[in-house]
């Protein structure tokens, strides 16, 4: 693993009495794209804020490139921030927008009109050099933002919640747009989002964040499927839930008891522990075949249809007001009423230790 | 009955309109008399009057300390009314909510108050009545005005804009010259003629705060005191196209901005 570009060291903070970060560390890679998650008040956006110096951590370090940045103003150190409301310089024109930052290093004025103009054929816009920020479309601000923060070149890129601002269609389009930019720049870009879908459309790297700490972190694929903590399982994805007990531990295998049988699961975790298997909806099958664990039979109390799949809700018949969620083909046959036998392969069971 | 409701209206519109403006038209009108009294039958047009105001060297003089009064007084109203709206919108000061309420108390506190507070205490640490004295005066009066307009306008979504310069580099002096005042320039242009139209006016602190040298207004009542007469109107009507040009300076400042 090569060296990491930027260490965030046991970071803590609080505003008045309100503590909104908890020892948090985090390490990024270069030219890694770093996605911070997490619903309102998890503490990303003060993350990125203690990243971009605007906030001065009351414990912790920040490290960019090996060098002590805790204390360092924003304009001195090697990063640039996309802001939310994007920020531009409503009296000047998109090209002093995107030069503004090399017009403070002092270079030049035909230079920088040849980087500025350069940065806005990268982000898509090479013909609004001229022209004020009031007469773009928020998607094309977004762009100019970008643009700005870019040109400078700076070691880590940091955008607050970029997307937010923009329609459902538009976010999607500009989501790929990012991905694309930053594989081709190859700068490092830390994005926080509140938003799972474009955490994980985004991300190499996916921090979940919650009341101050990092949950998780790893990539989508991995956070996804494999999530370390109850609330991650639950924030990227709604899961059914079954609360167990692990009652025997042999080598790397236990066994969990759970008011549906007994299932051995690969996992670390003491005996006696109490522990929660998640099944994602989309491994939840309603029809068995020779390598399922079964968990009874269910009545289907509600089929939603979702275009390309079918959500189905369905409550056990032996624990009343325990609810399976699967979420299965369209074309698969299912109707309110109907009597499944709820099942998943055993390798798709998540050991949810907290 | 519409054509009545119609004519009723007009009417009423009239005598608004006759209301504010007939003793200024009377007053301009009259200051074009060619005979020695201000009053009908109008002997005009004749600019004598004009003539006899502007060789008179109290009233030119008088003119003069009037602009450099307001010109100065307001320079530095609106400096320091900028620099207090600036602290109290981007930064937290203890507290801010009293302190913002007591430097615009004076809005609300009449002129002669103010006069002769400053009066009391001009006395008390030396200071002579004269033209400086006037003008802080006037600076007092204007600064809670100064303030007010400029801090309606220094809103929040200016902060990560403020940020965003000091992100990508920019000194607090470039940020400052660079970004705020560029964006706050009709907020500062408005309230600095404003606050000029107010000092070119203004009677009652002048009046109270200065001796031999003394604004317009002043040497005006000095000039209303010996009786009317046409040069009294014709002095009167250059304040008042004084005021209506910076009136008028201010509107077109403030309908430019409107489509931004």
């Amino acid at each position: 693993m090569t060296e990491a570009l930027v260490e965030m060291k046991n970071i803590s903070h609080s505003f008045g009495r309100v503590s909104v970060l908890n020892d948090v560390s985090l390490a990024i890679n270069p030219g890694s794209y770093t996605v911070l998650l997490g619903p309102s008040g998890s503490g990303k956006t003060t993350l990125l804020s203690i990243l971009g110096g605007f906030l001065i951590p009351r414990k912790g370090s920040v490290l960019i490139r090996g060098v002590n940045c805790t204390m360092l103003a924003p304009a001195r150190r090697p990063t640039t921030t996309v802001f939310q409301d994007y920020a531009l310089f409503p009296h000047m024109s998109v090209g002093n927008n995107v030069g503004f930052g090399l017009r403070m290093k002092g270079v030049v004025k035909s230079e920088r009109d040849r980087l500025a103009q350069e940065a806005l054929v990268i982000v898509g816009l090479p013909e609004a050099f001229r022209k004020k920020p009031h007469q773009l479309s928020g998607g094309q601000r977004q762009r100019v933002a970008l643009a700005r923060a870019l040109v400078v070149k700076p070691a880590v890129l940091l955008l607050d919640e970029p997307l937010g601002a923009l329609d459902l269609k538009l976010r999607r389009q500009m989501q790929d747009e990012l991905k694309t930019i930053q594989k081709q720049v190859g700068t490092a870009f830390v994005h926080v989002t509140h938003d799972q879908e474009e955490a994980m459309a985004l991300a190499d790297h996916c921090v979940v964040m919650n009341q101050g700490r990092i949950e998780d972190e790893g990539t989508p694929e991995r956070v996804y499927a494999k999530p370390a903590t109850r609330f991650t399982a639950a924030f990227m994805g709604e899961s059914t839930l079954i609360p167990g007990e692990v009652t025997s531990v042999t080598g790397n295998a236990i066994l969990v008891n759970t008011a549906f049988g007994a299932f051995p699961i690969v996992a670390e975790a003491a005996e006696g522990t109490q522990v929660t298997l998640a099944i994602r909806p989309e491994h939840m099958r309603l029809i068995r075949d020779s390598r399922s664990v079964t968990f009874g039979s269910a009545l289907v109390t509600a089929v939603i249809f979702q275009g390309s799949f079918k959500r189905v809700l369905a409550e056990s018949t032996s624990r009343v007001g325990f609810f399976f969620i699967a979420r299965i083909p369209a074309e698969h046959d299912v109707a309110v009423g109907d009597t499944v036998t709820p099942c998943c392969h055993i390798e798709d069971l998540i050991m949810l230790a907290k | 009955m519409r054509v009545f409701m119609r004519f009723l209206s007009a009417g009423y519109a009239l005598a608004i309109y006759g209301f504010i403006f007939l003793p200024v038209v009377v007053l301009v009108v009259f200051s074009l008399q060619s005979t020695a009294f201000p009053i009908p039958p109008f002997t005009g047009p004749s600019f004598r009057w004009y003539e006899a105001v502007l060789n008179d060297p109290r009233l030119t003089s008088a003119l003069f300390n009037s602009l450099a009064v307001a010109l100065i007084s307001s320079l530095v109203a609106v400096a320091l009314g900028f620099v207090s709206a600036w602290g109290f919108a981007r930064f937290m000061l203890p507290g801010s909510g009293l302190m913002r309420g007591l430097i615009t108390l004076p809005l609300t506190v009449s002129y002669l108050i103010i006069g002769m507070g400053l009066l009391v205490i001009f006395n008390m640490i030396g200071l002579p009545k004269n033209l400086l004295a006037a003008g802080i005066g006037h600076v007092v009066i204007n600064l809670p005005l100064c303030f007010a307009i400029i801090y309606s306008q220094m809103g929040d979504h200016q902060i990560n804009i403020e940020r965003a310069a000091r992100d990508l580099g920019a000194t607090e002096w470039n940020v400052l010259w660079l970004v705020t005042l560029p964006i706050m320039w009709p907020a500062i242009f408005a309230s600095l003629f404003l606050s000029m139209t107010f000092s070119w006016d203004e009677f009652v602190i002048s009046f109270l705060l200065t001796r031999f040298d003394t604004t317009l207004p002043v040497e005006i009542w000095n000039l209303l005191r010996s009786g009317l007469n046409p040069k009294t109107n014709a002095v009167g009507s250059l304040v008042f196209a004084v005021s209506v040009v910076a009136a008028i300076i201010l509107e077109l400042i403030l309908l430019r901005r409107r489509p931004a």
